[in-house]
């Protein structure tokens, strides 16, 4: 090896590099989340990928919704003639913090073997955790690509707040997908948002993407111990219970009492769900919260809401609900405070099975087209 | 070695490589090494701890040169400049704990200044005694190589650091109750054990060449070979530091292609495969006998993708140097048989082993006064030696039961290979290779096998888990 054969090597890998990162800039390749093992080599997910400890949980979270979708079961193969698909959205309560895949509403859904005009009703939970209307939105908008029969939408008023609409990290990291919702909606959120994370030409190259590259790398290797195990999530032996001894404070976002002004709350954004929906039946859940009987109690529900302003917000649900004729399920008090874990919104198996139990009744009685 | 720390030595390596070419390269190898034995420890949660023990490895190696060097050699004049700078580099370390700022030098914040220099001064007291008075004759070096033994039980016992922690932490005024055998994690000194043990033990027997304290420093913490070997030969080692140093383009390209190499193993491959390898948290958790094997087979190739890629680094960095580190792994998972495969894997622990426990055993059952079949001799040299180095790794039932079923492999394998001597050799090539095929698939699956043991904490989980790979749960 001469000194001039080592020079031409680091100048030509050097030069490969800058060619590769450039390439990778202009080319672009947000597709490639859509690259998947999931469903091919490995079973699909039961849920979307998400989890704060991978290596106990085998699972990540990341922001690429075609990965996301690449890596669930629903994206397994074309909806069969004889499926009636229901896709269940909704936040960390859906998507079941502390519950097994077939301990969630749309595991116990899907073990109760219903039929429904004439089909074998298929559930998929596609909750992912985090309480905002406008990630709820984007899953939507993307899971109507999967040809769903029936939209179940379990919400809680946490979700509807504006000013918390893209505190969702994966809001926040899909600035370009949450601005053609806004633009295509007249959603009132503000594209210039110093929340949205909006993408540099450094971080278009591989280098810059070198972190969401990782995951989805490593998101396809997890499915290795997915198969392995079926398990998606860490469950603690020991977890700090719901707070049920509450703080005085009565505001509610900088909200006061006594009137919850609407204005504030993003019911458009739920409307524009609707639409997303188009003729596909939805059916919108209030789901349960925990009612405290701790101190602070007869000001406060929980850790999440003061009385006057939650009671206020299924007022105008309900209201909206009977005036716009869309099917709504109130089951806010269905659950006794014991059966809630480690949020005022996280339930236990017994919990999820009287929701569940509420919800088949509805889906049921649904008209067939 | 994080990839900081190993992109540091690259940088540092580089221009050492340059700029001693005149000169004064065991001095600045000792300096880094030196300190490097610092930077390099992890934080240890008893007080102080992080510091002592590589203030303890430095003591322990100066020592090992007075214990292991003749006294008419030991010259104050050739040697003080080593003391010198080993001195000044505990002290000046230690003064950075008065600085606004700190140093990525030390684990934790060094402890007083004045216990620093009490401790050096036990330390110098004990050198000189020894320097004046001791000779290394046989009595001393046998009083050493065990006193290096006790340390390594003490560390490879979990009920023993687990028992030395909660001392420690006692004097320290720290919760016992949270005392652990982790809190003795001391960096590298597997490896500097064994090179203090060759030079104790090659002094008795009289093959020690003569060298100085920086020489003999520098081996025992040379830094590219201290947290994961290869474990070098002193005189070879020595010889390599002697010449002068020219780095030719063909060094740098060698070492270059060491260091790419290495760091792709151990960095995209090892640590992507850790992330599905077979592990004690996992190991219950499967549930077919499929991934029960992809999941071992993972762990197999992380484990050596992860050591082999440590050993290329510090071949590259070696390079840099102008120190040829021997080799320690030679496509081991591609070899027909087990007494190859451990002539492939880890090799110069095994060569140690084999030239400081199954020859000189091997010798002794043959000479002595109790005759042996030569099936026995080979049954306990072989087992002796594999559960030896199972016990290196740490002294717990499931090393015991991995050295034993190598051990048990071995032999069986050389009963084999003394059945079927010359049995096979009329057989068309065709067969051969299909022979050899079968023997490279049937070596990796027992090896495999054996890494169960290896992976997991108890022969519990170990027992479930190859249950789990034969079906039978």
């Amino acid at each position: 090896m001469t000194s001039r054969f080592l020079r031409n090597v680091f100048v030509k890998g050097l030069v490969l590099f800058l060619l590769i990162n450039l390439v990778f800039v202009v080319i672009n390749p947000v597709g490639l989340g859509r690259i998947s093992l999931y469903n091919s080599v490995f079973p699909g997910r039961l849920r979307f990928p998400f989890g704060e400890d991978p290596a106990q949980s085998y699972n990540l979270s990341l922001f690429n919704l075609d990965a996301m979708f690449a890596s669930h079961i629903i994206a397994a193969e074309p909806k069969p003639a004889g499926e009636y698909r229901v896709v269940v959205i909704g936040d960390s309560s859906t998507w079941g913090i502390l519950l097994r895949p077939e301990q969630t509403l749309a595991g116990q859904l899907e073990q109760a073997g219903l039929k429904l005009c004439g089909k074998t009703v298929r559930v998929y939970n596609l909750g992912y955790p985090t309480i905002s209307l406008t990630k709820d939105l984007m899953v939507l908008t993307y899971a109507m690509r999967y040809q769903p029969d029936l939209i179940i939408w379990p919400m809680t008023m946490e979700a509807f707040p504006l000013d918390s609409q893209l505190t969702s990290p994966i809001v926040a990291n899909n600035a370009a997908i949450v601005d053609t919702l806004i633009t295509r909606y007249q959603l009132p959120l503000d594209p210039r948002d110093p929340a949205f994370v909006h993408s540099s030409t450094w971080n278009q190259t591989l280098i810059g993407q070198r972190r969401s590259l990782a995951d989805l790398f490593r998101l396809q290797m997890y499915g290795v111990l997915w198969s392995a195990s079926g398990i998606d999530q860490s469950y603690p032996v020991d977890y700090e219970h719901a707070q049920t001894d509450l703080v005085s404070d009565v505001a509610y976002h900088g909200l006061q009492p006594p009137t919850l002004d609407e204005s504030k709350l993003a019911f458009s954004i739920m409307e524009a769900g609707l639409r997303v929906a188009g003729k596909t039946p939805v059916l919108l859940v209030n789901e349960p919260i925990l009612v405290s009987a701790g101190k602070n109690s007869a000001l406060r529900y929980n850790y999440y809401y003061p009385r006057w302003a939650y009671d206020q917000w299924r007022q105008m649900m309900k209201q909206k609900a009977a005036n716009q004729g869309w099917v709504y399920l109130d089951l806010w008090n269905l659950v006794s405070a014991d059966q809630f874990t480690n949020s005022a919104i996280h339930m236990t198996p017994v919990g999820e099975a009287l929701l569940t139990g509420r919800v088949e009744q509805t889906i049921l009685q649904q008209s067939c087209p | 070695m994080t990839l900081a720390y190993i992109l540091v030595f690259v940088v540092i390596a580089a221009i050492l490589g340059v700029a001693t070419r005149r000169g004064g390269r065991l001095p600045v190898l000792l300096v880094i090494s030196a300190l490097a034995v610092y930077a390099l420890q992890p934080a240890l949660p008893v007080r102080g701890l992080d510091f002592w023990l590589p203030t303890l490895t430095l003591g322990l190696t100066v020592l090992g040169w007075v214990l292991t060097t003749p006294r008419q050699q030991r010259i104050w004049r050739g040697n003080w400049p080593a003391v010198a700078i080993l001195g000044g580099i505990v002290i000046l370390l230690g003064l950075t704990r008065y600085l606004v700022f700190s140093l990525p030098l030390t684990a934790s914040n060094p402890p007083q200044i004045l216990l620093i220099l009490v401790v050096l001064l036990i330390v110098a007291a004990t050198g000189f005694l020894l320097w004046r008075f001791s000779k290394p004759g046989k009595l001393i070096l046998s009083a050493a190589f065990v006193f290096v033994i006790l340390i390594f039980v003490l560390l490879k016992v979990p009920a023993l650091s687990e028992w030395t922690s909660q001392v420690l932490r006692g004097w320290n005024g720290q919760s016992t109750l949270l005392a652990s055998p982790l809190d003795l994690r001391w960096l590298g000194f597997s490896y500097i054990a064994f090179r203090l043990l060759h030079t104790l033990r090659d002094r008795q027997s009289g093959r020690l060449p003569t060298v100085s304290l920086s020489e003999y420093v520098v081996y025992v913490i040379f830094f590219p070979a201290l947290s994961a070997g290869p474990i070098d030969r002193i005189e070879r080692f020595v010889g390599d530091l002697r010449r002068p140093l020219l780095i030719t383009s063909d060094d740098y390209g060698e070492a270059g292609k060491r260091l790419v190499v290495g760091l792709f193993k151990k960095f995209v491959i090892a640590d992507t495969l850790g992330l599905v390898a077979l592990n004690a948290t996992n190991a219950p958790q499967v549930r077919s006998a499929g991934w029960a094997w992809v999941l071992l087979y993972a762990y197999a190739f992380q484990i050596y993708f992860d050591f082999s890629g440590y050993t290329d680094i510090a071949i590259g960095l070696g390079r840099l140097l102008g120190i040829k580190l021997p080799e320690n792994f030679r496509a081991p998972y591609l070899k027909p048989n087990l007494t190859q495969f451990w002539n492939n894997w880890h090799m110069t622990l095994t060569q140690w082993f084999r030239a400081y426990f199954f020859n000189p055993v091997t010798r002794s059952l043959r000479s002595g006064k109790k005759k042996f079949s030569i099936p026995s001799i080979v049954f306990i040299t072989q087992m002796g030696t594999m559960v030896l180095i199972g016990l290196w790794h740490g002294v717990t039932w499931n090393f015991i039961a991995w050295g034993a079923w190598h051990g048990l492999g071995l032999f069986i394998h050389n009963r084999w290979s003394e059945w079927t001597k010359g049995r096979f050799a009329m057989l068309p090539i065709r067969w051969q290779k299909v022979l050899n095929v079968g023997g490279v698939v049937l070596t990796f699956h027992f090896v495999a096998i054996g890494w169960v043991f290896f992976a997991l904490p108890s022969l519990s989980i170990s027992g479930h888990f190859l249950q789990t790979l034969v079906g039978w749960r």
